[in-house]
């Protein structure tokens, strides 16, 4: 049953083959087989460090195979050979320590050089600090130009393009609602932290690669050299969602990048006392709770028991809203249910408690706005 | 009658059936035992490979679902690592030091069949906990923290599944050191023993050395876990990094411990095949004591993209490539062992030099993944996939399966269908490069390890990778059919079942009657 479901599904796989021979341009990349193509100049020298190690290494293992081959071939039994009685050479055996060492040193020179310059994290434009949570980004813009801004940004593929039922896009697995945006060719300082457990913020074509540790924060640097969009991946294994977090980063001009601050803060601004009606704020509610929600929840709102109860006809989502504001703000210890106050700001958790208390099943027709939740806050732990 | 039970594999008395394998001391039993065990958890780890293959076979989620592809990631790991590699190279230590350095038996012959029976409940614990709720545990092989923290009770299965297997290999490491140090035959002398008795009696004292260490690391976890402490938590003055400097100042040697037994029958093998003695015999013994050494001195690069300090940073970078140098002289050692000697390409030959073309490409992508900056790059990719199962399938399997075509005439008396070993060489060979070359791709390219679904651009090599994959599970029938052939009958095996070998365990006859050396031979 398996190998005929298997050869039902084969037909994408087809597809690409079919596509990458045909096509020498954009499917190349379907073959790529060497590091992506860098837009840092830390990038460029690990690409070029690579391919200097690549080198040596092939030529060593050229040699080596060399000698064996020749050996497999010159000295078998069945050309007559007669087995040479010889078993240690001393000259020999000290030259093939000391020349591989030699060899050694001469890889760990140009190394040593290019982790001193990754390593540099000082004098940054700008500083921003990257959250892992289970399973999408935080961006904290700390220091510089947008100095204030804090979203969150997970992925964006739609659930059936997962599962099979809809075709896959072009950045399948690489897209986010909101990705990270910085100006080209500042230096920007990645500071990385965790809320849960240990994740990695990498973007291969910058060559950053930097465990986000609960607890602890740690720093990593790149400075665009190219305007455009970077994708990468959370790197480090942090449970089931684990190939589901994306990091991408949009590389934009300086003025675009200050309207695009503008823009932002102005938002902010605009929408912190502004009363919305509940369609709105349903609207808004449904992409949060698609972000940040139906993971463990589910899109249905029927969950996954026992570890993901559900939300559809739930006792705390359709009870008194206090409960469920205390829930969706501080979590619930001990179980998979994370702090959402940390994450999301006053307009998301107002937005997503309202959508939940009136999806599915639940019909409280109640709008909670974000004032509230600026309360709740104050009083709440 | 009577020439039977002195000459055959049997015991000559004592219990039958069952009860003789619950209760023997002997050698050869148990190393059939740990033998035996070792292939069903080898097969039981390959259908989990197998499962994930199929998930990965293209974009999408189709089998399993992300936390099951999680589990299965992670038991693949455990299984081939604790229950099926390492109990291998303990199978052939019981089975061959004591023929080859001309002793009766091992020298704590009850508590060898204990460090043996320890292993069937840690696999009942480890393989049953699926059914615990919520599964085995989805936190990788390497069970960082707090990932692993987070886990279900299946998690503290296999927290005790690898207590009773780390007190198994320390049982057993005891006894292989004894065994080595005083039972050898008068006129042995250290530098005089076969190759394979060193690297084990090195592996040994690796193991005794690290075992408590991942003990320890584990219990932390469990008292994480139950007991309110704050190991790998910052919240209560823990560190989760804390958690990997353990596991991987165990988890380095560990490689090495699942690798010099292997360099040591590849040792054996290639001078038989050869015909010719093994080329720098000191320098080999001193290289895999330098590695053994080594080993101690570069797990954090395990550890690059944590955010080590510049200085550790540079420091394992250092300690790591420098690695190399022992490594390759021992490949030198073994090309130069092949030069001018008279070669045939028996089996376990073909073996033996499949891991060394294999295991050296493996070697050199290590050195790679040595480079920080490189690594940066390469660290939780599938470039890393593809180097470990270069050192762990083409290395440490190949060399078992060397071993195994290599020792069955002694085991068993018979020869092996010669024809069934060359198809399940050149098969496995193939089949392991066609799965796990593209993997190098893959990693190059950016698409990370354990994920169960990938971007579109890696689609092509990951259909490779999968086809590859499946072939090379498929081949492992071949090396099942081939030992129940031999196991059942075959051509009778001459005491030297190859004319090149040497050694002791080739002057007794094939199969090695139940008791072997109770006279010690005279060494020259």
């Amino acid at each position: 049953m398996v190998v005929s479901a298997m050869a039902s599904r084969t037909a994408p796989g087809q597809f690409w083959f079919l596509l990458a021979a045909a096509l020498p341009g954009p499917a190349a990349a379907a073959w790529a087989i060497n590091l992506q193509p860098p837009a840092t100049a830390v990038a460029r020298e690990i690409h070029d460090l690579h391919n200097l190690m690549l080198v040596i290494c092939g030529v060593i293992f050229a040699v080596v195979a060399g000698f064996m081959s020749y050996a497999l071939w010159a000295h078998r039994k069945s050309r007559g050979r007669v087995a040479a009685s010889f078993h240690e050479n001393t000259r020999l055996e000290i030259a093939w320590t000391v020349l591989p060492f030699l060899v050694l040193v001469g890889m760990a020179w140009p190394a040593t050089t290019a982790l001193v310059a990754m390593r540099d994290t000082a004098e940054p434009e700008l500083t921003i600090k990257a959250t892992g949570y289970q399973w999408r980004w935080g961006y904290d813009y700390l220091r510089g130009e947008g100095e204030g801004i804090r979203f969150v940004s997970a992925l964006a593929t739609p659930r059936p393009q997962i599962t099979g039922q809809a075709p896959k896009g072009e950045h399948y697995l690489l897209e986010v609602d909101e990705p990270l945006v910085v100006p080209v060719g500042r230096k920007v300082r990645i500071l990385t932290t965790s809320s849960d457990v240990i994740h990695s913020w990498w973007v291969p074509a910058f060559g950053v690669k930097q465990d986000a540790i609960p607890g602890f924060v740690r720093d990593a640097w790149f400075r665009a050299e190219r305007e455009g969009v970077y994708r990468g991946n959370c790197a480090e294994l942090c449970g089931k969602d684990h190939g589901f977090m994306p990091v991408v980063v949009e590389v934009v001009s300086p003025e675009r990048y200050g309207a695009w601050v503008a823009q932002r803060l102005a938002a902010a601004r605009e929408s912190a006392d502004r009363v919305f009606t509940i369609d709105e704020l349903r609207a808004r509610g449904e992409k949060v709770y698609a972000a940040n929600c139906a993971a463990c929840h589910q899109a249905d709102g029927r969950g996954l028991p026992p570890a993901f109860p559900p939300l559809d006809g739930s006792a705390v989502v359709t009870g008194p809203r206090a409960a469920q504001l205390e829930t969706v703000l501080h979590g619930r210890p001990g179980t998979a249910m994370a702090a959402f106050g940390k994450q999301l700001s006053d307009q998301d958790i107002a937005a997503v408690i309202t959508y939940t208390r009136n999806a599915w099943g639940n019909r409280t027709g109640e709008a909670v706005q974000p004032a509230e939740i600026r309360a709740a806050r104050g009083t709440g732990g | 009658m009577e020439i039977a039970h002195h000459t055959g594999h049997a015991p000559a008395h004592g219990p039958r059936g069952i009860t003789r394998w619950i209760t023997t001391t002997n050698h050869k039993d148990i190393g059939t035992m740990y033998l035996v065990f070792s292939a069903t958890m080898f097969f039981v780890g390959g259908m989990m490979a197998m499962t994930i293959r199929m998930e990965l076979f293209q974009p999408g989620l189709q089998l399993v679902a992300p936390d099951v592809f999680n589990q299965l990631v992670t038991m693949h790991g455990l299984i081939m690592v604790f229950g099926a590699i390492m109990p291998a190279f303990v199978g052939f230590a019981n089975w061959q030091i004591p023929l080859m350095i001309g002793a009766p038996d091992m020298a704590f012959a009850r508590m060898n069949n204990w460090s043996f029976w320890l292993l069937p409940p840690a696999a009942l614990l480890l393989t049953g906990s699926f059914l615990a709720p919520g599964g085995a545990t989805a936190a990788g092989w390497t069970l960082y923290a707090p990932l692993s923290i987070q886990q279900g009770p299946g998690m503290d299965l296999a927290i005790f599944a690898i207590h009773i297997m780390g007190v198994s290999s320390i049982l057993g490491a005891i006894n292989i050191i004894t065994t080595v140090l005083n039972l050898r035959a008068p006129g042995m002398t250290l530098m005089k023993m076969p190759m394979f008795c060193w690297t084990w009696l090195i592996t040994a004292f690796l193991l005794i050395a690290v075992m408590p260490v991942l003990a320890a690391a584990v219990t932390m976890l469990l008292a994480d876990r139950h007991f309110g402490t704050h190991f790998f938590s910052a919240a209560g003055g823990g560190d989760p990094v804390l958690f990997q400097h353990i596991f991987w100042f165990f988890g380095h040697p560990e490689v090495y411990i699942m690798i010099l037994p292997a360099f040591g029958i590849v040792s054996q093998v290639i001078p038989t095949f050869a015909r010719k003695p093994l080329f720098g015999y000191a320098s080999m013994v001193y290289a895999t004591a330098a590695i053994a050494i080594l080993s101690f001195f570069v797990w954090a690069h395990h550890m690059f993209t944590t955010g080590l300090s510049l200085g550790a940073q540079l420091f394992f970078m250092y300690a790591t490539i420098l690695i190399a140098v022992p490594t390759g002289v021992k490949v030198f050692n073994w090309v130069a062992t092949l030069w001018r000697g008279s070669i045939t390409f028996e089996t376990p030959m073909l073996f033996a030099l499949g891991f060394l073309f294999v295991f050296t490409i493996g070697g050199l992508t290590g050195l790679i993944c040595a480079i920080v900056p490189v690594d940066v790059q390469l660290q939780d990719t599938y470039y890393v996939v593809a180097h470990f199962h270069y050192v762990l399938v083409a290395g440490s399997l190949f060399a078992l399966f060397a071993g195994t075509y290599y020792w069955l005439p002694k085991w068993t008396g018979h020869r092996y269908d010669e024809r069934l070993g060359q198809w399940h060489f050149w098969c496995s060979m193939i089949f392991f490069n066609v799965a796990f070359f593209p993997m190098h791709f893959l990693g190059l390219a950016g698409m990370p390890r354990r994920i169960p679904d990938y971007a579109l651009q890696f689609a092509d090599f990951n259909v490779i990778s999968s086809l590859g994959a499946f072939g090379f599970g498929l081949s492992q029938l071949l090396l099942l059919a081939a030992i129940v052939k031999c196991v059942r009958g075959g051509e009778p095996a001459a005491p030297r079942a190859w004319d090149g070998a040497q050694g002791l365990e080739w002057l007794v006859p094939s199969p090695a009657p139940h008791h072997t050396w109770e006279q010690p031979p005279r060494l020259p």
